[in-house]
């Protein structure tokens, strides 16, 4: 008897424990998102990524539609190549899109921004594993400085 | 039952026993007396094996305890119980829940024979009354009675009591020497008493060593024992304060040593 | 000079000395016979006694942490205009740092140092030495059931904190000092690895659960059965195994988050 009794208070304590795994997996890391949604994949090369890592978000007028996948070094021109998984339900951009690194405020993190283009007969729409032409990559800081001297000396 | 030959045991550099033997026969009561702190529990661990010997053979019902593989040790505990000094009831049961213990951890008796079982070693010590109080509900004398409860409960072949008497009144104390020798008798029992109460050991013991300075200096039925010819055996027997045991501990000379403080 | 060398040899060997010990009777617990026959009550009774009885604590040092976390994050977020940066900052601190840390160090005070006593006093009472003559192994019965519900609860006790803490700092940020709720989760949602931070703070737990619960079964087990003994004891395992949980955090965290 006080034995089941026990076994209830302990069965509870283990259901609010996995409710706090389930809150920090859902809510905090949002691993749902990615991984059960149904996603289609864009390919992209960058001049530069900047800071872009895998995981970052994917926004389209400050909606995120998807996230990174991966990112690698394409072998022959030495740029980078990033994966989008782009969000099923977002799946009709014009191939006219561009794509570009931004930041999210001063110090933040940086995102791709999706900018969709036109659309008319000869535009198709992009489909899984095409790749996006129109690209803009991070802005350095550094090469920004660089830039603004060089006017400055020319003037 | 219990055979010791030639036991040498130290702790540390301390000998405690050295090359002792001694005889514990099947049905009997027997008792070891001696002063105290010359380890009398600790013989009671050897025999019951939570001790090692340094040399020598404890030998208890046809097995050697120091040479037992784990699992046939706990095998043979199965057979022996102690009943320790302090009573060592189990504070976070009752007491039924206690006696209880052994045959529900060594038996799958269902509960309504257990509580049979509980309720007749209960009423051996007379505490059926008092099954439902936790241990710290009982006064010193009712806990070594509901300890002893639960020391006979699987009927033990072997049982062993550590200073039954010490710290009992006159009432508790005789109870205990009533409730030892009647166990005995009627269970069967060989029982090894522990003890430095000289008259109640006298009154029930069948045999008695009297251990002293790490080994044993007399042993005896009561009777022959207080005809023993060693004088220590004597002082021992009739408790006087000085003797072959001196009263005072080890010192230099007390003359000398009251002028250094002068100086 | 030399009786500080002997000194210290002495330490050194007295060390190893308590670890063999420890580690004789993690195994006798885990690997001894014979094995109690009806075990399950006993666990169950114990995950009650460390687990749940720890609960209260757990829940109130965590809102209170993720609370304060909130306060101080934001005063100095908002200097830099970057609030929106407040929840990956509870929560990396949470799941990282302090969830498994102060998880550990309360649980060491609360059943840690409970565990000790109630060991050593059973010792001190000779109830540990009576059980085993009467066949019961004291290893298996008393130490076994402590360990598991110890090794087992404190993880799901760090879990419980963590999402505590996030509430608790949700509540400061959002609902106090008026941060963007939606902001709140989404900052956290990019910042925060299921693996990289939540997992590896499950192993970081774990790791301190079975530090923790060793060295509070083993000060216990080994204690000096005298009332002074006993309260030395459970001094030494507060001591012990807060300074463990501290070193061995400051290991796990290089390997982990270092590279």
């Amino acid at each position: 008897m006080t034995t089941r009794k026990l076994e209830v208070i302990v069965g509870a304590f283990v259901a609010i424990a996995i409710a706090a795994l389930l809150l920090l997996a859902l809510k905090v890391a949002n691993t749902g998102v990615t991984g059960s949604d149904e996603t289609y994949k864009l390919l992209a090369k960058f001049e530069n990524i900047g800071g872009l890592k895998v995981r970052s978000p994917v926004k389209v007028g400050g909606v995120v539609v998807g996230r990174v996948s991966d990112i690698q070094l394409d072998p022959e021109s030495f740029q980078p190549i990033v994966t989008l998984e782009i969000n099923a339900s977002y799946s009709n951009f014009p191939e006219t899109s561009s794509l570009a690194i931004l930041t999210s405020g001063l110090l933040g993190e940086q995102y791709i921004g999706l900018q969709a283009g036109f659309v008319d007969e000869t535009v198709t729409i992009l489909k899984n594993g095409d790749y996006v032409e129109n690209t803009k990559g991070a802005i350095v800081l550094e090469e920004l400085i660089g830039q603004f001297l060089f006017n400055r000396g020319n003037s | 039952m219990v055979d010791i030959q030639n036991l040498t045991f130290r702790r540390g550099e301390r000998v405690i026993y050295d090359n002792m033997s001694m005889q514990f026969s099947r049905g009997k009561v027997t008792a070891i007396m001696g002063p105290s702190g010359i380890g009398k529990t600790t013989l009671l661990r050897l025999i019951g094996g939570q001790l090692k010997p340094d040399s020598g053979s404890i030998v208890f019902d046809g097995a050697n305890i120091p040479t037992l593989k784990r699992h046939e040790l706990y095998q043979a505990r199965k057979k022996m119980s102690m009943l320790f000094q302090s009573g060592a009831l189990f504070t976070e049961m009752s007491v039924f829940d206690n006696v209880a213990f052994p045959i529900r951890e060594h038996t799958r008796l269902p509960e309504a024979i257990i509580r049979m079982m509980v309720l007749m070693k209960l009423e051996a010590v007379g505490l059926r009354g008092a099954r439902d109080l936790m241990p710290s509900e009982l006064s010193g004398g009712m806990a070594r009675r509901a300890a002893l409860a639960r020391a006979i409960a699987l009927d033990p072949q072997l049982i062993m009591y550590d200073e039954p008497f010490a710290g009992q009144d006159p009432i508790s104390m005789g109870v205990i020497v009533r409730l030892i020798k009647s166990l005995n008798d009627a269970l069967g029992m060989t029982s090894i008493v522990v003890s430095h109460d000289v008259t109640e050991v006298m009154s029930i013991a069948d045999y008695v060593y009297i251990v002293a300075e790490r080994k044993v200096i007399g042993h005896g039925t009561p009777a022959q024992l207080l005809q023993h010819e060693s004088p220590l055996v004597q002082q021992f027997l009739q408790g006087q304060a000085d003797g072959p045991v001196p009263f005072h501990f080890k010192a230099a000379d007390y003359a000398q040593e009251l002028m250094e403080m002068k100086g | 000079m030399l009786n500080k060398l002997q000194q210290l040899g002495a330490a050194t060997i007295g060390t190893i000395q308590g670890l063999g010990r420890a580690s004789l009777m993690l195994f006798g617990a885990l690997w001894g016979r014979p094995r109690p026959v009806k075990a399950w009550p006993l666990y169950v009774k114990q995950f009650y006694v460390v687990g749940v009885l720890s609960l209260l604590i757990i829940l109130v040092s965590g809102l209170f942490i993720g609370m304060v976390l909130a306060l101080q994050g934001y005063t100095v977020l908002a200097k830099f205009g970057a609030e929106q940066m407040l929840g990956p900052l509870v929560a990396l601190s949470l799941l990282r740092e302090l969830g498994p840390v102060v998880t550990a160090l309360l649980f060491a005070g609360r059943a840690g140092s409970a565990l000790t006593a109630e060991i050593g006093l059973m010792k001190a009472t000779e109830q540990l030495s009576s059980m085993e003559m009467m066949a019961v192994d004291p290893l298996r019965r008393i130490i076994a059931p402590r360990f598991w519900a110890g090794v087992i609860c404190m993880p799901l006790l760090a879990l419980i904190f963590n999402a505590v803490g996030i509430l608790g700092g949700h509540l400061v940020g959002v609902d106090w000092l008026g941060v963007d709720g939606g902001g709140y989760w989404s900052a956290m949602q990019a910042n925060v690895d299921f693996y990289d931070d939540i997992v590896n703070g499950i192993i970081k737990s774990a790791v301190f659960a079975f530090i923790v619960t060793v060295i509070a079964l083993h000060k216990g087990f080994d204690a000096i059965p005298t009332s002074e003994g006993i309260s030395q004891a459970t001094t030494q395992t507060v001591v012990t195994a807060s300074l463990a949980v501290l070193g061995f955090d400051f290991i796990l965290t290089a390997v982990m988050f270092g590279g």
